[in-house]
């Protein structure tokens, strides 16, 4: 048979497999470019077909709900990514001590990232109500004065939610950095013992930076999480009291849905996407520079 | 990985120095800490009100009942109907389902095509849909909804299965291209030149030799699909609403007293899958963490 129509064939067929797969792309970048195009107009309930350049986009940094909501991400995101990176850090380190039921150990620390998000968020919105939750428990067991009521606190309510978040997120963290700690050379830990270098020090200094891949999927991750930051603030405070715990991703699900600004909601929809791809296309750069070389597995 | 090799000499001394009750110490505090809103939520979910009303949400139960776990399966009030829970846990199978077998086949067949038939331009494709996995689903969304209006599958099941396929796509994709990277290609190439075809490569060698992959890519989805609140919330529809979307009904739109013991079992049962599923898999399920770390 000739070949060249062979391989013609071969490419058809292989073609029309990936079909899906393509409608998928054109649906994500088409979508966003639709997004990007209502964000230029006036449109209210129903898009509109005019353009009115960056006028939702001036309007959205001069609404307050969105500033705050920004100002809560920002807080939120530092609090929430250092924590869950420390403590996961901490427990991979200590789990990593040749200790007994470290099968039982990792189970529990990881559980609650088997659970919803909502889920999870009531549980806590629960136990930090001050009229029946922790609080009450403690002032009944002899401290009367004891106050922990940061979730109706308006300046408080975003530590609720990281306080909330890092629980269900330090057993990934502990998790992939525990699978990056089994992977170093076991060499290393001989060199240093022989020069008598204590083992924190090894830690900070060697492992640390060895674990860095490690670190940065973990923190991609949960840059994710954060942008997404949604259902744990609906299920536990639903923005409140008041607006003080408002985030972008409510914001703009406010606004598709329930306040018909459809403009606005897709400005913020947009910023939101800058943001997320100036903070992650250095990591997916440089992945699929590596992934092209060596696959990961 | 040899990790017991690599940790076998690590630490001699085995009898327990200051040193390491130090670490008992931290891991069992934090473990308590893990474990206490699991805690909770048995305890207070078979308490009666009255009890709870006492506020001592660590006590366990004087008056053991198992009332607010019926009432929450049954009986809770979700917005204006009183029917439990159960309803939104069907949804959730009727959702999951599909979305898991579905997005699985066709992560598979966009990995097998990848990773051997390689046509032209895959790669660039490839890209574009990992890079796709970083959009927030909000960037996208009142696009998809007027588009799947448009289809008339808008709060339909297929709408809802079809929206988790769009968004699965990315992280089952290249589960099952780095997966099948690890496989030779020289056992594909014997297939061809035994004259298999795509499909028949695809269906008779590679889906049997995917078994592991599968099971990884299976817990990702049930859990994953269980645990969406908000593709549910919005494509779902009023008939289908999953299970997430019913819990938060249950417990943030009651009016009148709260009904704490009923909402914790409400929880309870909403987690109950994902839970058992973690508890079941084990090993697989962080398996499926370190795959799936594109996840966007």
């Amino acid at each position: 048979m000739n070949k060249k129509l062979n391989r013609l064939r071969r490419q058809a067929v292989s073609w029309a497999a990936l079909v899906p797969m393509a409608l998928v792309v054109i649906a994500g970048l088409g979508t966003a470019l639709w997004s990007l195009k209502i964000s230029f107009s006036s449109s209210r309930t129903f898009p509109a077909d005019d353009f009115i350049g960056f006028a939702q986009y001036a309007r959205l940094l001069d609404n307050d709900r969105w500033l705050l909501s920004l100002q809560n991400l920002a807080v939120y995101g530092v609090l929430f990514i250092l924590a869950a990176l420390v403590i996961g850090f901490l427990l991979a380190v200590f789990i990593d001590q040749k200790i007994k039921g470290e099968g039982v150990l990792r189970t529990i620390f990881l559980y609650p990232y088997a659970m919803s998000f909502v889920a999870t968020g009531l549980v806590w919105q629960w136990m930090l109500n001050p009229e029946v939750g922790i609080q009450q428990t403690v002032r009944q067991l002899g401290y009367p004065d004891f106050k922990f009521d940061w979730i109706i606190d308006q300046d408080r309510v975003i530590y609720t939610i990281v306080i909330a978040t890092v629980w269900q997120a330090s057993g990934l963290v502990m998790a992939l950095l525990l699978a990056g700690l089994r992977g170093i050379d076991e060499e290393i830990w001989k060199a240093a013992r022989i020069d008598g270098i204590p083992p924190w020090r090894v830690y900070f200094s060697i492992v640390l930076p060895m674990l860095a891949p490690s670190f940065a999927t973990a923190f991609v991750l949960l840059f994710t999480a954060v942008v997404k930051l949604f259902d744990s603030v609906v299920s536990m405070t639903q923005g409140g009291p008041g607006i003080a715990s408002e985030v972008p991703a409510k914001f703009i699900m406010d606004h598709l849905f329930g306040r018909a600004n459809i403009a606005l909601a897709s400005a913020g929809s947009i910023m939101m996407l800058l943001t997320v791809l100036v903070l992650v296309a250095p990591y997916f750069y440089a992945r699929t520079r590596s992934a092209g070389r060596k696959q990961p597995s | 990985m040899s990790a017991t090799a690599v940790h076998a000499h690590r630490r001699q001394r085995r009898h327990l120095t200051p040193a390491r009750i130090g670490i008992y110490f931290f891991l069992l505090s934090a473990a308590a800490f893990f474990l206490m809103p699991l805690y909770i939520m048995l305890v207070t979910s078979v308490k009666t009100m009255d009890e709870i009303q006492l506020g001592n949400i660590f006590a366990l139960p004087a008056d053991f009942t198992i009332e607010p776990w019926e009432t929450a399966w049954s009986s809770a009030c979700t917005g204006v109907e009183c029917n439990g829970i159960r309803g939104g846990f069907f949804n959730s199978v009727a959702i999951a389902i599909p979305s898991t077998i579905f997005p699985i086949l066709l992560g598979a067949m966009n990995g097998y095509a990848l990773s051997f038939w390689k046509p032209r331009g895959a790669n660039l494709l490839f890209a574009l849909l990992m890079m796709g996995a970083f959009i927030p689903v909000q960037v996208m969304m009142f696009p998809l909804v007027r588009i799947m209006a448009t289809l008339g599958l808008f709060g339909s099941l297929p709408g809802i299965v079809l929206i988790h396929i769009v968004f699965s796509m990315p992280v089952m994709t290249l589960l099952f291209r780095n997966y099948y990277a690890s496989i030779p290609q020289e056992l594909f190439n014997a297939a061809r030149i035994d004259g298999g075809g795509f499909f028949r490569i695809f269906i008779q060698l590679m889906l049997p030799m995917s078994t592991p992959i599968i099971i990884v890519a299976a817990i990702m989805q049930v859990t994953g699909v269980w645990n969406d609140y908000i593709l549910g919330l919005v494509f779902a529809g009023r008939e289908n609403l999953p299970m997430t979307v019913q819990l938060n009904n249950v417990i943030n739109t009651t009016t009148g007293v709260r009904l704490y013991n009923v909402n914790m079992a409400a929880t309870i049962l909403t987690s109950l899958v994902p839970l058992t599923i973690y508890f079941v898999s084990g090993r697989w399920f962080v398996r499926g963490i370190a795959a799936g770390a594109v996840k966007g």
